[in-house]
């Protein structure tokens, strides 16, 4: 708890730095407002207020600063709007008992939470496959390994209209399910990594203690590569599961979706409510938090069973 | 051949191949170990003694001359599982419990749980570490680290036990200390043990038969059969008859030397 009070201390600088940015960021919003209500400006019109920099306006209109600390749609709200919008489409609608309503964060983070977990599982799964694979097969290695990183190479903004319309001809109408693959896509190349790295990082000599009890190929897989394999396992997944959560909302933005957290930051972004854009960002980094949280702890549960000093 | 003779090497050859063209590891050795034999192998880096021990055990193919290994060759003995194998790391799976890495082998060869746990027991015994299987490698000291490796390399019935200069990393109190268990350990369960070193007072200490061995190409110099007697306390090291003995190792090593200087 001695390092609460540093702690504290950058996240309030951050939060300060936060405020300080709000005043140039919407002064040009606060003048327009200010002009409509019938306030004198300087300089008068929005169209010369956009040939003078944010500083020089904000020095001559002193006055008015405050004003974009209080915008409906401000280009950049402040924290406190942000978090008062988070809870009015969370806590408050769930209070009063709507907190699947598709004007509720809580059911779009929900959609993007189930194919976030679909796309991992599945991502994970081509992973580990995949890295078992190219340890114990060259050719495996010198086939899958170049387009596995080529793969990663390929913007996935320009592969996920592709998949959604390749998967539409299969006649998969389910939306889940091209998102759950444009996230597995973007899932499995850490774990795959992560995994071919952690099934060789046995020493010869532990391979060769094996060889000298004339262990099989599958015996020292279970006893030795694969538990030698599970730190790097853990930590690939950490990266695996906000990748995934990445790659669901991105299946989500250019795809006609209506619901989830992609979508709202989409639709967001087309009705000009940036406060909308801006909680469905932050449910979107809350939801991964607690993803990387929760593999954190399910690593902490597994290294302790496996004796690894607390 | 004698079923006495557990190792019989004649005219055994390892040529490496590497960039700089090929590395004689072994030259035309000669060498038989009988049962129940301390055989110590002793030499500066690169004589091949660790190369030797390999070859026993199927680790690394001979290219030249004959080996055999109870009678069979050695992937066969290896297949027999005859030998226990003991590297200069302990290797201790740090995910396992000491009782853990001691069934390693055992789970492996698939022995019954019944026989795994009094296996367990009396080889944690027989080194000294009864009421230790609970614990974790990182709680444990590298010496009784090492210890748990060699009861791991005991657990099951093989004959032969392969060192390669296991207490290599140990400091002098520990590896006396070892050293006197080791002999100890060799009186009560009678196996043949080929044991690396660096130490010429190791190598005297423990050894029935010291190999002395030289680099370049590997080759053996000088094979010596001790005169001590079986019982061994430590101070036997002061005694004339080892003086002699470890004298006539370093003269060995001294001449494997000077055919190349």
């Amino acid at each position: 708890m001695t390092r609460l009070l540093p702690v504290l201390t950058v996240l309030l600088a951050i939060v300060a730095l936060w405020y300080a940015a709000v005043a140039p960021m919407n002064i040009r919003q606060a003048l327009d407002m200010a002009e409509r209500g019938g306030a004198v400006v300087v300089p008068e019109g929005s169209r010369v207020r956009s040939e003078t920099s944010v500083w020089t306006l904000m020095a001559q209109n002193t006055g008015e600063i405050a004003r974009g600390y209080a915008l409906d749609r401000p280009r950049l709200p402040t924290p406190v709007q942000v978090g008062a919008e988070l809870w009015k489409t969370t806590g408050e609608m769930a209070l009063r008992g709507r907190a699947f309503s598709t004007r509720s964060l809580i059911y779009h983070g929900w959609i993007t939470l189930q194919s976030t977990l679909f796309g991992f599982a599945l991502g994970t799964a081509i992973g580990i496959l995949g890295a078992v694979g190219i340890v114990y097969s060259r050719t495996m290695e010198m086939s899958v390994m170049p387009w596995a990183i080529i793969s990663q190479t390929v913007p996935i903004v320009a592969l996920a209209p592709m998949i959604i319309v390749l998967s539409s001809q299969l006649g998969i109408e389910e939306r889940a399910v091209p998102k759950a693959i444009i996230s597995a896509y973007l899932c499995f190349f850490p774990v795959l990594v992560g995994m071919v790295k952690g099934l060789r990082s046995p020493s010869r000599e532990q391979l060769d203690l094996l060889r000298t009890y004339n262990a099989g190929g599958f015996a020292s897989f279970l006893k030795l590569r694969l538990p030698a394999s599970v730190p790097y396992l853990f930590t690939s997944l950490k990266i695996g599961v906000a990748a995934a959560l990445v790659g669901t909302i991105v299946g989500e933005l250019p795809t006609g979706a209506i619901s989830g957290l992609g979508a709202r930051i989409l639709i967001g972004d087309q009705f000009g409510t940036p406060l909308a854009i801006w909680a469905a960002l932050f449910a979107a980094a809350i939801l991964a938090g607690a993803l990387v949280t929760l593999i954190g702890w399910l690593q902490g549960l597994a290294m302790r069973r496996m004796g690894v000093r607390a | 051949m004698d079923i006495e003779d557990v190792v019989v090497a004649s005219d055994l050859s390892l040529t490496f191949k590497t960039a700089d063209g090929p590395v004689h590891a072994l030259k035309d050795v000669n060498l038989t170990i009988n049962k129940g034999d301390f055989v110590s192998f002793i030499g500066p880096s690169g004589c091949g003694k660790t190369t030797f021990l390999r070859c026993v055990a199927a680790l690394e193919m001979p290219t030249g001359g004959t080996l055999t290994v109870n009678g069979m060759s050695p992937d066969a003995a290896r297949k027999a599982r005859a030998y226990g194998y003991v590297f200069q790391a302990a290797g201790l799976y740090p995910w396992r419990t000491i009782a853990g890495n001691i069934r390693l082998p055992l789970e492996i060869m698939g022995y019954s749980k019944a026989e795994m746990g009094e296996r367990v027991d009396r080889v944690l015994e027989l080194v000294e570490l009864s009421g230790f299987g609970g614990k974790f490698p990182w709680q444990l000291s590298g010496g009784m680290q090492q210890r748990a490796s060699i009861a791991r390399a005991l657990a099951f019935d093989a004959d032969i036990l392969l060192m390669d200069e296991p207490f290599g990393a140990l400091d002098e109190i520990v590896r006396d200390r070892l050293n006197e268990e080791l002999l100890s350990l060799w009186d009560r369960t009678g196996k043949t043990i080929g044991f690396v070193t660096h130490s010429i007072p190791e190598a005297v200490y423990l050894s029935t038969k010291i190999v002395v061995m030289s680099p370049r190409p590997g080759r053996i110099t000088d094979v010596i059969e001790s005169p001590l007697p079986k019982e061994r306390p430590l101070d036997i090291r002061d005694s004339r008859e080892f003086i002699e003995v470890a004298h006539r190792v370093r003269d060995g090593l001294r001449a494997g030397h000077g055919d190349e200087l």
